[in-house]
């Protein structure tokens, strides 16, 4: 009657399933955009003259010599390559294979050298100011988004990131400048921070209430908070509450002096350097330690962690609250970290980019950094461009990181797993 | 060690789900605890183990009071538990989640997954499990996923080990290879809880059975009692064990796919290049392990997943590409494997779940509007003739036991006139009465020339009712044989293995 189909041998001890590769024409699609825009800028807006990159400050004691490109041929030559790599994205979908992430990785900063190329035009890029910029933008970010690692990956979702930062910037404002103690202010952020989380904690884990809604109340909340204290209290007397004193920038001997990566990476503030340590140790404890197995077991099976008799609701607390402190101590960097007074919402969303950035990242202390760090990049593009005089609009440039956002949040969502219990609270019954 | 219960009683709100049950487990004893889905097995182990707190009575362990706030308590008492979901973090390999919650550290507060892993491998040795530590749990067979609860609880000197419905996802070798186990276990001086509704597997391996029905012990019985005496205890009357059937009466190829491939998204070939035929009046069962490619073929008959390749024709017309509507509408009953998921609408009455997938038209629909008389004349006629027991067709059907919901359903797919009858998991919790009658009705569906698709993962039903039996391994066919194959050989066949005798039946 009926027989199947032909059939290679099966393996009974084989645990994986046959597989094809589910083809996706997003990338060359993307590519293709890419492409046809730096084409657009050779065409319609050609620009003469050569771009100089500077990769060295004047103080230096080692020199790195000056990068100097004639824009438009370069230009052209990467709308060449740029045109290859769409090209083979294309043949390789057809021919039903992956987009390997160097192509991307390389197809990026291609794209990128075009067109800081075509906007430098008769002028000079300096990078070192770009770069370091792009880190300084990105270290609330950073911290933020550590934050929304822990407390997703302890299965709360934690949208009160931006709440968390401007409490931080807020009150590391006002108590460092009362004391004239910028130390004490970080800790005075951290504290605020961490109230915060454990509001969303209790709210969240004890009384089930919304995660999401919840969270966006405390952001609403924060931002109505601090910018009454600020028009009522802070302004009429900016003099003693609103002053704040700033970290120094403090260079490490030695490794501020190696070229490029010394000044970018180590002439930074304590709070800077704070971060590198922060990040390494939520890289190591997360996947090394008690804390960090625990933490992970009640975020993605918390019946399971029950079951060996870890108390699921008692660690998400701590770990929400925790992820509150360091989401505060992020909020330095406004006030005390830049030496700028408190003003009204100044964190301006940088939570809810640093929540982009965990997405992105895929719930890894280290790739949430690096996604930080590119849309801090995205936002510090503006600042040199606009100082140099480039010829984009600077609303556009404006809108670069949000848009960067959107197009990483998109093309990375479906491809990486949050946590199984990100979001669900734990109700025993 | 010996175990005792003593009284156990647990309310959820008004439901008595255990009420005064007492319980003796002694030291190197294999006690099967009998009864029905919903009966309060497993709330009795859950109470035993810390997860719930009783309302009344007392857990004993060699003679003296436990009192358990959680499993922590209950694990340092020495009582592991397997659950029947695997209490497992997919995401962490098997020594991570040997050693969560009971981790060793070295300096730094660094785990130290060496003694893990050496653990796993000591207590593998001890009773021949193979298992490597460094595995993620997610990329292990269920077997051996159960393997590593096992270790689990040992490695924490467990004393009193409650297996819960353990053979529910075991093909019949590893139901086996289970059983000697939980032998090996007792000759090691292990106390065993064996928690199952399956008779054949208690009369196998316990020392004692306690049955226990609507939340009470109803009976004792030794493990030489008779499947017929074992199923009224549990079931509280005299059930039939066999579906009576006639021979089928075949007529002409009515469903014939060929060379069906489902891909999930992440590139998996869920249904591998599956080609089978049925005619009328014929039940092909598939059978296998859930999780082999049989609810994404289902899934694939209705139109309900997108990655679809091959070719699915219905007498003659092709249904790949087509919306769900237009298949129903082609006269496909569909009865899907989670009926509270997929099936029903939990909030909504009897009635209106009765017509969920007929409001686009009259009877039930006119201009629009809903006809609430038409529709309680057909609910009342429905109600009557599948013998769905409830207060009335407006009761909610969250509030219907689950035997009742799933006739709520066959109700719903029977009542159209059917070209086919895609059943998947038709008794799955469902209780034994339930069984005899929706058995009855697939089968008179298919004396009515009807063909049938049964998606089941409980040999006993593959039996009861198959005139061919169709076995799914990692999304493929492993073969089609007739519908009185021997249970060795399907249990074979469920594993992988190709019978002997070739694939055509």
């Amino acid at each position: 009657m009926t027989t199947t189909a032909e059939r290679p041998q099966l393996s009974p001890g084989a645990t994986s399933l046959d597989t094809t590769v589910v083809t996706s024409w997003k990338a060359p699609i993307a590519f293709g955009i890419f492409t046809l825009i730096a084409l657009g800028l050779a065409v319609f807006a050609p620009r003469a003259g050569d771009t100089t990159y500077r990769w060295s400050q004047e103080s230096d004691v080692i020199q790195v010599p000056d990068l100097v490109v004639p824009a438009q041929q370069a230009l052209w030559a990467v709308v060449a390559l740029l045109a290859v790599a769409t090209l083979s994205s294309i043949l390789r979908v057809r021919s039903k294979r992956r987009i390997p992430l160097w192509l991307v990785v390389v197809f990026a900063i291609l794209f990128m050298f075009g067109f800081l190329t075509w906007a430098g035009a008769g002028s000079s890029l300096p990078m070192i100011g770009l770069l370091f910029g792009s880190l300084s933008l990105a270290v609330p970010l950073i911290f933020g988004s550590l934050a929304g690692v822990i407390g997703e990956r302890a299965g709360v979702v934690n949208i009160a990131i931006e709440g968390q930062l401007l409490a931080g910037a807020f009150t590391a404002a006002v108590v460092a400048s009362v004391t004239g103690q910028p130390w004490l202010g970080l800790i005075a952020a951290m504290v605020a921070g961490m109230l915060v989380g454990m509001v969303l904690a209790v709210f969240s884990i004890k009384y089930f209430v919304d995660q999401i809604i919840v969270g966006v109340v405390l952001n609403v909340l924060v931002t109505g908070l601090t910018s009454f204290f600020f028009s009522q209290v802070l302004a009429p007397n900016a003099a003693t509450l609103n002053t704040p004193p700033r970290f120094d920038r403090f260079p490490i001997p030695l490794l501020g002096d190696i070229p490029i990566i010394g000044p970018v990476f180590f002439r930074q503030t304590v709070i800077v350097y704070l971060m590198y340590i922060a990040v390494a140790l939520v890289f190591f404890g997360l996947f090394y330690t008690r804390w960090g197995l625990r933490l992970r077991a009640v975020g993605e099976h918390p019946q399971a962690a029950d079951t060996v008799g870890i108390n699921v609701n008692r660690t998400r607390f701590w770990n929400v609250a925790l992820a509150g402190a360091i989401a505060g101590l992020g909020g330095t960097f406004y006030t005390i970290g830049s030496g700028i007074a408190f003003n009204k919402e100044m964190t301006a969303g940088a939570g809810f980019i640093a929540l982009a950035a965990v997405i992105f990242g895929q719930w890894d202390p280290i790739k949430a950094t690096l996604a930080a760090l590119l849309f801090g990049f995205a936002s510090n593009l503006q600042n040199t461009l606009s100082v140099i005089g480039s010829p984009v609009p600077s609303e556009f440039m404006l809108m670069l990181p949000y848009v960067v956002t959107i197009f990483a949040v998109a093309g990375f969502v479906g491809r990486s797993r949050a946590p199984a219990a990100d979001g669900k609270p734990y109700i025993k019954s | 060690m010996k175990l005792e219960l003593r009284g156990i009683t647990k309310r959820f709100g008004s439901l008595v789900a255990n009420d005064h049950i007492d319980l003796t487990v002694e030291a190197g004893e294999i006690h099967a605890l009998l009864g029905e889905n919903g009966a309060g097995k497993s709330t009795l182990m859950n109470v035993l183990y810390g997860l719930y707190q009783a309302d009344d009575g007392e857990v004993l362990l060699d003679d003296e009071v436990q009192h358990f706030a959680g499993p922590g308590d209950a694990m340092a008492a020495g009582i592991g538990m397997v659950h029947q979901h695997f209490m497992l973090i997919p995401v962490f390999t098997v020594a991570e989640n040997v050693m969560l919650g009971n981790e060793s550290t070295k300096a730094l507060g660094r785990l130290d997954l060496a003694a893990a892993r050496a653990k796993v491998a000591e207590i593998s040795s001890r009773f021949g499990f193979h298992v490597d530590p460094d595995t993620l749990v997610e990329d292990l067979p269920v077997g051996v996923q159960q393997r590593v609860e096992i270790i689990k609880a040992l490695s924490r000197d467990a004393r009193v080990l409650v297996f819960d419905e353990p053979t529910a996802v075991l093909t019949p070798q590893e139901t086996d290879e289970l059983m000697g186990m939980m032998r090996q276990l007792k000759e090691s001086g292990t106390s065993i809880v064996f928690i199952t509704h399956k008779l054949r597997e208690v009369r196998e391996v316990a020392d004692r059975i306690t049955v226990i029905r609507l939340g009470k012990v109803v009976g004792e019985a030794a493990p030489t009692a008779s499947n017929a005496e074992l199923a009224s205890l549990m079931v509280g009357r005299a059930v039939e064990l066999t579906v009576q059937k006639q021979e089928p009466t075949l007529g002409d190829d009515a469903l014939v796919v060929e060379h069906l491939t489902v891909v999930d998204p992440i590139g998996q070939l869920v249904v591998n290049d599956v080609g089978f035929t049925v005619r009328r009046g014929e039940i092909l069962a598939v059978a296998g392990v859930q999780g082999n490619g049989q609810t994404e073929l289902t899934e694939a008959l209705l139109g309900l997943q997108h990655r679809v390749q091959g070719s699915i024709m219905l007498d003659g017309t092709e249904l790949i590409g087509e919306r769900v509507r237009t298949v129903l509408e082609s006269g496909v009953g569909f009865v899907p494997e989670d009926r509270n998921e997929d099936g029903l609408v939990g909030e909504f009455t009897i009635a209106e779940n009765l017509m969920l997938d007929r409001s686009e038209a009259p009877p039930f629909v006119r201009f629009g509007n809903l006809q609430r008389g038409a529709l309680a004349d057909f609910a009342r006629k429905m109600v009557e003739e599948f013998d769905i027991r409830t207060q009335g067709i407006d009761e909610y059907v969250q509030n219907l036991s689950g035997g009742n919901q799933q006739k709520v359903v066959l109700a719903r797919e029977l009542s159209r006139d059917l070209r086919l009858l895609v059943a998947a998991q038709p008794t799955r919790g469902v209780d034994v009465g339930s069984i005899e009658f929706i058995h009855k009705r697939i089968v008179a569906a298919r004396d009515a020339g009807v063909p049938v698709v049964v998606v089941s993962t409980e040999l006993d039903e593959v039996a009861a009712l198959a005139d061919r039996i169709m076995v799914m391994y990692r999304g493929r066919i492993v073969g089609i044989v007739p519908g009185d194959t021997p249970r060795d050989v399907l249990g074979l066949m469920m594993a992988g293995e190709t019978p002997a005798e070739g694939a055509a039946a």
